[in-house]
């Protein structure tokens, strides 16, 4: 797991990919905390609000080439003919997945920082909300690798996990819109969000089962990229 | 060492390996022979652990691929079909990384060093992996298999889409590797199994056709009977005195070759030589004779012979 995991994060910045993840997440973020310093707000949580829809667009851009690259060049063979299990596989590219998403949630420690010099800023709520961000990332993360196993082109995976990610960001609103008699459908729907969840961490309501939720989410995820993984030997 | 029993695959419908069963012992050089869609790769991929096998069973050292798949891929050097190469990285990298995924034992960078000389790409070590040349990335991919020192090699096709000269070169490397590991080619080309291999199992549309040493092949399906001939003289005579030799069996004119010079096909009936015999006949007509060659066999005289002879067959 470890040589993959040192491998995925390298090739995130031997190529484009990973600067411009950074460089989109880091120029987003960095203005909606313009906008707070403008405003002269001590309001951290708006920078974090606005994070999720951010985050929703770019995690594709981490995800897409995790396992169809390897598909396309054939390292698959490589790596699931090494003496090493498809659970580490799988998880030595998520992890170096999520730590660049890591480093990119990150700035806003440093807005934290910067607002710290000219008040005192209430540090439980910012951590709260930074690993609300950082739950989030992880298991739009385990939706994307799971897309990426399933296809060899790069392209695909990335609109397929953007697609998803999507309907999970509108999960309230269609659960919300949904006629009559479709009752169970929209309680189903709600009870899978992410928003409210979200929301309740930036409102600085810290609840245990959501970050289980969250957890489960991805590990459900991560088994089924595993199965996907497996299901193709036997094709 | 290797061993595979009964080993099946369908593809959905399509069946690419049908029952097949063979066995390599320690230390052979087996060569795995078929055309185009034969089922090579497949196998290779089933004993690698790569894909699974419909039925049969496959185990290395003792142990099945399947029940320890971990213990079993230790010992499996391999080289698909396509080297799979990360573009993206140097050589150096590259290897290195291997060394990692394999959790090799040896000194790290001594043993990489050793394997980049046996292979010879010390010269391109610090280069992109995607500035490389055919032949060097092939090289970097038996580079990749030779890591942790496997007992086991498995090469698919190593010297497909190679200059002549790194044939040459890939083969005796591979030779030189047959003395301290047990290795599986496979390939399409009868010559080079036979000059690399002990053994070579031929296998055609999934199916086994032959398993034997590559002596034996080639002698049990020699056709020193056939030859080509390339001679200077007029065509509907020489033709026909060549018809005339006793003990010919069959006599083709080819073609014009130059101004006056044909080549003709002849074969002769099976344990007679006729070299001598067309010699002296044209000799006696002073038609100069411009070449004399054996016909080589190619693999689908083996097949057509193999599957015809059903003493050929095991
Ligand atoms: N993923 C697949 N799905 C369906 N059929 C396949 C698949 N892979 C291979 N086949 C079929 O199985 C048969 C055996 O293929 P295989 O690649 O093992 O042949 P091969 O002997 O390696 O041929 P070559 O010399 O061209 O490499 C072929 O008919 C091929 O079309
Ligand atoms: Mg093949």
């Amino acid at each position: 797991m470890g040589a993959i995991f040192r491998r995925e994060l390298k090739a995130y910045f031997s190529s484009p990919l990973g600067y411009i993840f950074l460089g989109v997440i880091y120029a987003i973020s960095g203005f909606y905390f313009w906008y707070i310093l403008a405003n002269q707000a001590n309001y951290i949580q708006y920078v974090f609000s606005n994070m999720f829809t951010i985050v929703l667009m770019v995690v594709p851009l981490l995800t897409m080439r995790l396992m169809s690259e390897d598909k396309k060049l054939k390292t698959d063979q490589l790596l699931l003919t090494a003496p090493v299990n498809i659970t580490s596989v799988v998880l030595g590219k998520y992890f170096a997945a999520l730590v660049v998403y890591i480093i990119g949630v990150s700035s806003t420690i440093i807005f934290q920082i910067v607002l710290a010099t000219f008040a005192t800023p209430d540090w439980n709520v910012f951590l709260g909300n930074y690993l609300a961000i950082v739950l989030i990332g992880a298991a739009l993360i385990s939706i994307g690798i799971l897309i990426s196993s399933l296809t060899e082109n790069q392209i695909i995976a990335a609109i397929g996990t953007l697609a998803i990610s999507l309907f999970i960001w509108l999960l309230d609103s269609i659960a919300s819109a949904l006629p009559a008699g479709f009752e169970w459908i929209s309680s189903i729907f709600s009870s899978l969000s992410f928003m409210t969840r979200y929301n309740d961490f930036v409102s600085g309501i810290l609840n245990v089962s959501h970050i289980l939720f969250f957890v489960s989410f991805a590990a459900v995820f991560l088994f089924l990229t595993i199965r996907a993984l497996e299901k193709k030997r036997w094709s | 060492m290797i061993e595979i029993s009964n080993l099946t695959k369908r593809y959905g419908q399509k069946l690419a390996v049908d029952d097949v069963s063979f066995h390599v012992d320690r230390g052979e050089i087996l060569g795995f022979l078929g055309p185009n869609g034969a089922g090579k790769s497949t196998t290779m991929n089933i004993l690698t652990g790569y894909l699974s096998a419909t039925s049969g069973e496959c185990k290395i050292n003792g142990i099945d691929i399947l029940e320890d798949p971990i213990r079993a891929k230790r010992s499996i050097g391999y080289l698909p079909e396509q080297p799979p190469l990360y573009l993206d990285m140097t050589v150096k990298e590259y290897l290195g990384f291997i060394y990692d995924l394999k959790k090799a034992k040896q000194p790290k960078s001594a043993h990489i060093k050793e394997i980049c000389e046996v292979v010879k790409i010390t010269n391109v070590y610090n280069r992109l992996i995607k500035n490389l040349s055919k032949g060097y990335r092939q090289r970097v991919g038996l580079a990749q298999a030779l890591i942790g020192n496997p007992e086991v090699l498995i090469l698919d096709e190593p010297t497909v889409g190679l200059d002549p000269k790194q044939i040459i070169e890939i083969r005796s490397l591979i030779k030189k590797l047959g003395k301290k590991h047990t290795i599986i080619l496979s390939s399409h080309i009868l010559s080079e199994i036979q000059a690399v291999c002990d053994k070579v199992v031929v296998i055609n549309q999934g199916k086994l056709v032959a398993d034997d040493t590559t002596a034996n092949l080639s002698h049990n399906m020699s056709n020193d009977h056939r030859y080509t001939v390339l001679i200077d003289g007029p065509e509907n005579e020489v033709y026909r005195s060549l018809c005339g030799i006793t003990g010919m069996k069959d006599v083709n004119l080819l073609g014009k070759r130059e101004e006056g010079v044909y080549e003709y096909s002849v074969e002769a009936e099976e344990g007679v030589d006729i070299r001598r015999e067309i010699f002296k006949r044209l000799a006696e007509r002073n038609w100069p004779m411009l070449g004399l060659r054996s016909s080589e066999m190619t693999l689908e005289d083996i097949f057509l012979q193999l599957t015809k002879d059903s003493g050929g067959i095991k």
